[in-house]
């Protein structure tokens, strides 16, 4: 524990929108056929999942759900205009890991600033700039939940993880 | 070939662990150095990995911090690879294992030939005819000292120009200034030396040095038992981040109360206050503000430069008030009534000129000096940085600030001080300066003077005020030497050495050679490029802003045949040795003696160690007269806290150092009193005034938290550069509107000393017909557009240059993929 931040704070602090794990799931997580391991992939064979319904989202909003495993608090947010890595009929859903990158703290949404921002040591991210950190601690952008979009049923399904989550060796456990 | 980022290797249990002091900011966190084979992996299991960890599940917050960007895999000189990891050190006094994003890269910043680092200098480089090409030691070194030994002796030193560091961490270090001290100072003889960061060989702080108190007098720790701190021209949060995390941030939140009435019985103790005084806000007053809460944070937005009134409008009415010391100022000072006299001024005429509220003029001098409830005088530490430094006339403010310090007595009382934050950490062993003036280097080399030019872990291309001029003559004067070269074919290295002398004897040529990391812009100038190391390459030692000296420890090879700065000192020295002594010139052979070095702690025994002991020429040395007591050895026992200078004894295995100066008052003058200096407001300087009657923005400027000065490293590097691709210039949004200028666009700055580009960067906190540009950046020269206006003492201003700004055009790249969200962390 660095002498920044009493455990009490961190509690206190901790109590934003994006809490993680002691937020309710929304109801879609249904596990489908994990990816094979192909031989010469970059990545780790994520099993995708689908998280959530594309016309449920509402804009500036975002919604909880865990993701690679029920450890892991991400948030999925329709940000209203085409951004970079933005999936869906509109190009502009995208989801983060909610645990800060530097020494793994909550992130908050900040729906006015669309930003998502750390209590502990101050770090800012972009969601509309694929989690770039805007101004922080951190040596890494906020790991990017990698989307699929199923244009026949509507449903968004994580597929992946852009960079490592906090707290973890790899991000599969 | 895709780099897997979604999980990394675990030191194994019996990973070498070695202590590295942080490169870059002068705080110099503690950092544990990993390294096992690359072939071997730590387990998940905390009995199977070196961090004592259970990687079988998720870890909670703040546990550690352990990024992608904290591993490497480096090759070592016979090909065998291993990984590293470089992480923060949880026992560091200084940071209590937090890292801060610069710390945080570390590792990626080692040498890995297909890493960030690839670009890395590893062979001494020879330009010759349009090509940088490969080649040896032997064959540099004899080029490199047969140019300086003809002009030694046909012209004398002074035409033997230097530029080069002068402070610790990397590219520096107590070793490293000893060395190319020793060869500048002692061999050479040479005067025509400027210091990395300003046109001249002088101090960041002569007034305060002058009035007898040194600029590092305290220990981080009282930043956590102030009362106020006013933290003044600086911007702590990006530029000394983990001193503010973890030091300055508790005491505003208020965990250091109970510690406060332990160290001060009877004293009031409250969370601390803080006063800002800058003209612009920056992410640390809103990071205070998260941390305080507003109302216990009060912003001074002085106008640009008129730092000199704001402190003289204080003092005076603190001494109207009795707020003062006065059995203090009786005792231990002198020249009180001549600098009151000098510096009165009313708070309303400090108002005028400062454009700071009297309320809030007087709301500052009740926080920082009335008496407290219990009625001790406030503990009020005065932290200051380059805002002032490269200030409006540096030595008055300096002056005029340390004249408040001195009639309130907040120095050498805990929880107070007047110190300097610092940029780099200091590492300074020298001979004494040679010259009995100043010389304004820049100056004399833009009018055809010296014939050969070393930058020695030093960048003025990216730097130095009035910098596009100074690049261009420096251009211009290389060119002459790199056509004669040219015209060399198969010339020897003795007779290019004279092709060399006559370009630059007869033609107006500058010989120019660049020691450094990096090729770096200077390579667009330079004839010969010397590779240096850093620390992890070799051993180092390096002082932080309490004075806190640590070893880094060597745990890899430099690349290729790079070196210590100390020993490429070393060779040269020896080199010119031997050259002497082929002619049977016993006399200046003499002169270069004395570096027969084999490793950097030769250097370290040398110089540091020396300093202050018998039968050893003067050394100036931030160790002073007992760093003998300080070795390798006890260093390393002393592991990431080290300890603080100067040591005042070795007792049971422990070093045991000093946490504050002048706690005695006695001061560093011949009479160990404090002495006031009058600083009377001066306007602006005309040269600067010129600019603003002619050019509508200020161009305020200095260094971004995810940037390390020049981005040597940072240039390579796809997370600083995809945020930061350019030099960006903050810009009040209604004046960027205005000129039909929006985030992303690129845009001119232009006055009458150059021109340079930049990133918009709309920001609602910036004033109106202001801005803030980012320094040192290569994509972008901010200094392209500063003056040529130096201060008594040759310190420019950087921070006061006015300019316009026009729109070039709107980049697409940038709009898509660079966030321009506000920077200032402000609530929801």
């Amino acid at each position: 524990m660095n002498g920044s931040l009493s455990r009490r704070d961190f509690l206190k602090l901790s109590g934003g929108a994006a809490a993680g794990a002691t937020v309710a799931v929304t109801g879609i997580g249904t596990a489908v056929a994990a990816t094979p391991a192909d031989v010469g992939r970059a990545t780790l064979p994520y099993k995708h999942q689908v998280i959530a319904k594309a016309a449920s989202l509402q804009i500036n909003h975002p919604t909880p759900f865990l993701f690679p495993d029920t450890s892991s608090p991400c948030v999925i947010i329709k940000m209203g205009a085409p951004v970079a890595g933005g999936v869906g009929p509109d190009l502009d859903i995208v989801a983060y890991s909610t645990l800060c990158t530097h020494m793994g703290c909550p992130v908050s949404y900040d729906a006015n600033a669309r930003t998502f921002k750390c209590p502990c040591h101050f770090s800012m991210f972009d969601p509309e700039k694929t989690g770039q950190m805007i101004c922080g601690q951190a040596t890494e952008n906020l790991p990017r939940i990698v989307l699929d979009y199923n244009g026949k049923n509507g449903t968004v399904v994580a597929v992946g993880v852009e960079g490592l989550i906090y707290g973890r060796q790899s991000n599969m456990l | 070939m895709t780099i897997r980022k979604d999980r990394v290797a675990l030191p194994p249990v019996n990973a070498q662990k070695t202590n590295m002091a942080c490169h870059f900011c002068i705080v110099g966190c503690g950092y544990h150095v990993y390294k096992w084979p690359e072939n071997t992996e730590g387990g998940r299991a905390p009995n199977q990995n070196a961090l004592g960890l259970d990687f079988r599940k998720q870890l909670p917050p703040l546990a550690v911090v352990m990024t992608p960007p904290m591993q490497n895999v480096i090759t070592d000189n016979q090909g065998n690879k291993h990984n590293i990891m470089i992480i923060p050190d949880k026992q560091c006094v200084v940071n209590q294992g937090l890292s801060s994003t610069r710390g945080g890269k570390l590792a990626t910043y080692m040498y890995s030939p297909d890493g960030v680092t690839k670009e890395r200098l590893k062979y001494p480089r020879l330009y010759i005819g349009d090509l940088w090409l490969d080649t040896t030691w032997d064959d540099a070194l004899a080029l490199y000292a047969g140019v300086t030994k003809k002009i030694l002796d046909k012209a004398g030193p002074s035409d033997i120009v230097f530029d080069t560091f002068d402070h610790g961490g990397a590219g520096g270090g107590f070793e490293n200034t000893w060395g190319t001290g020793k060869l500048m100072f002692t061999a050479l003889q040479t005067p025509m030396v400027r210091i990395h960061n300003r046109p001249a060989y002088n101090s960041e702080c002569h007034a305060t040095r002058d009035m007898g108190i040194g600029e590092l007098n305290n220990s981080y720790e009282d930043a956590e038992l102030a009362d106020v701190i006013l933290s003044i021209g600086n911007n702590p949060y990006e530029t000394q981040t983990n001193y503010f995390l973890v030091h300055w941030l508790p005491n505003l939140r208020g965990s250091t109360v109970d510690k406060k009435k332990q160290w001060f019985k009877g004293e009031t103790a409250e969370p601390a206050k803080i006063i800002f005084v800058d003209p612009r806000r920056t992410p640390s007053i809103a990071v205070a503000e998260q941390a305080a809460g507003k109302e216990n944070v009060l912003h001074l937005d002085i106008q640009p430069g008129t730092d000199i009134a704001l402190f003289n409008g204080l003092f005076t009415y603190v001494v109207d008030n009795g707020w003062t010391d006065k059995d203090f100022i009786a005792s231990h000072t002198t020249g009180f009534d001549e600098a009151l006299a000098t510096n009165r001024m009313s708070l309303e005429e400090t108002s005028q000129i400062t454009g700071v509220p009297v309320a809030k003029l007087k709301q500052a001098a009740e926080w920082a000096y009335k008496p407290k409830t219990s009625g001790h005088r406030p503990r009020a530490m005065h932290a200051y940085e380059k805002g002032i430094i490269w200030g409006n006339d540096n030595y008055l403010i300096q002056s005029a600030l340390v004249d408040l310090v001195l009639a309130t007595h907040n120095v050498g009382r805990r929880g107070t001080g007047v110190v300097r934050m610092g940029g780099h950490q200091e590492g300074y062993t020298r001979p004494p300066y040679p010259g009995d003036h100043k010389i304004y280097v820049d100056q004399e080399v833009i009018h055809g003077k010296g014939k050969m030019y070393t930058f020695w872990g030093a960048n003025p291309f990216q730097t130095t005020t009035n910098a596009e001029q100074h690049r261009e003559v420096i251009l211009r004067r290389s060119q002459i030497v790199k056509d004669a070269m040219a015209q060399a074919k198969g010339a020897t290295t003795a007779e290019l050495v004279d092709v060399v002398y006559d370009a630059v004897s007869t033609k107006g040529g500058l010989f120019v050679v660049s020691i450094n990391l990096y090729p770096t812009m200077l390579a667009e100038a330079a004839h010969l490029m010397l590779p240096g190391a850093h620390p992890g390459e070799i051993n180092l030692t390096s002082m932080n802003g309490e004075r806190r000296i640590r070893l880094s420890e060597k745990f890899m090879d430099p690349p290729g045949t790079a070196k210590a700065d100390c020993l490429i000192a070393a060779d040269i020295a020896n080199t010119l040795k031997r050259m002497y002594e082929a002619e049977g010139n016993s006399k200046m052979a003499a002169r270069f003696g004395g570096f027969d070095w084999k490793t950097e702690m030769d250097a370290f025994n040398d110089g540091f160690r020396m300093a202050g002991r018998p039968g050893a020429g003067p050394i100036d040395s931030q160790g002073g007269d007992t760093g003998y007591l300080v070795t390798y050895e006890r260093l390393r026992a002393m592991g990431n806290n080290g300890v603080q200078l100067p040591v005042k004894e070795y007792k049971d295995g422990k070093l045991i150092g000093t946490e504050m100066i002048y706690t005695d008052n006695k001061f560093s003058t011949d009479d160990g009193k404090a002495h006031f200096k009058p600083a009377k407001w001066p306007g602006l300087a005309n040269t600067v005034a010129a600019q603003k009657a002619k050019y509508r923005f200020w161009i305020n400027n200095g260094r971004t938290n995810e940037v390390w000065q020049t981005v040597y490293h940072d240039q390579y590097n796809d997370f600083v550069t995809s945020r930061y691709p350019m030099a960006y210039i903050e810009m009040n949004p209604e004046d960027a509107h205005g000129l039909g200028i929006a985030s992303g666009d690129i845009v001119e700055v232009h006055n009458d000393f150059g021109s340079t580009y930049a990133m918009a960067y709309l920001e609602k906190d910036i004033k109106s017909s202001q801005s803030f540009m980012v320094f040192g950046e290569i994509n972008g020269i901010q200094d392209d557009v500063t003056t040529d206006w130096v201060d008594r003492n040759i310190i420019p201003y950087y921070k006061g240059t006015w300019a316009d700004i026009r729109r070039i055009g709107s980049m697409e790249a940038y709009k898509r993929t660079v966030s321009f969200k506000s920077r200032r962390f402000e609530s929801a």
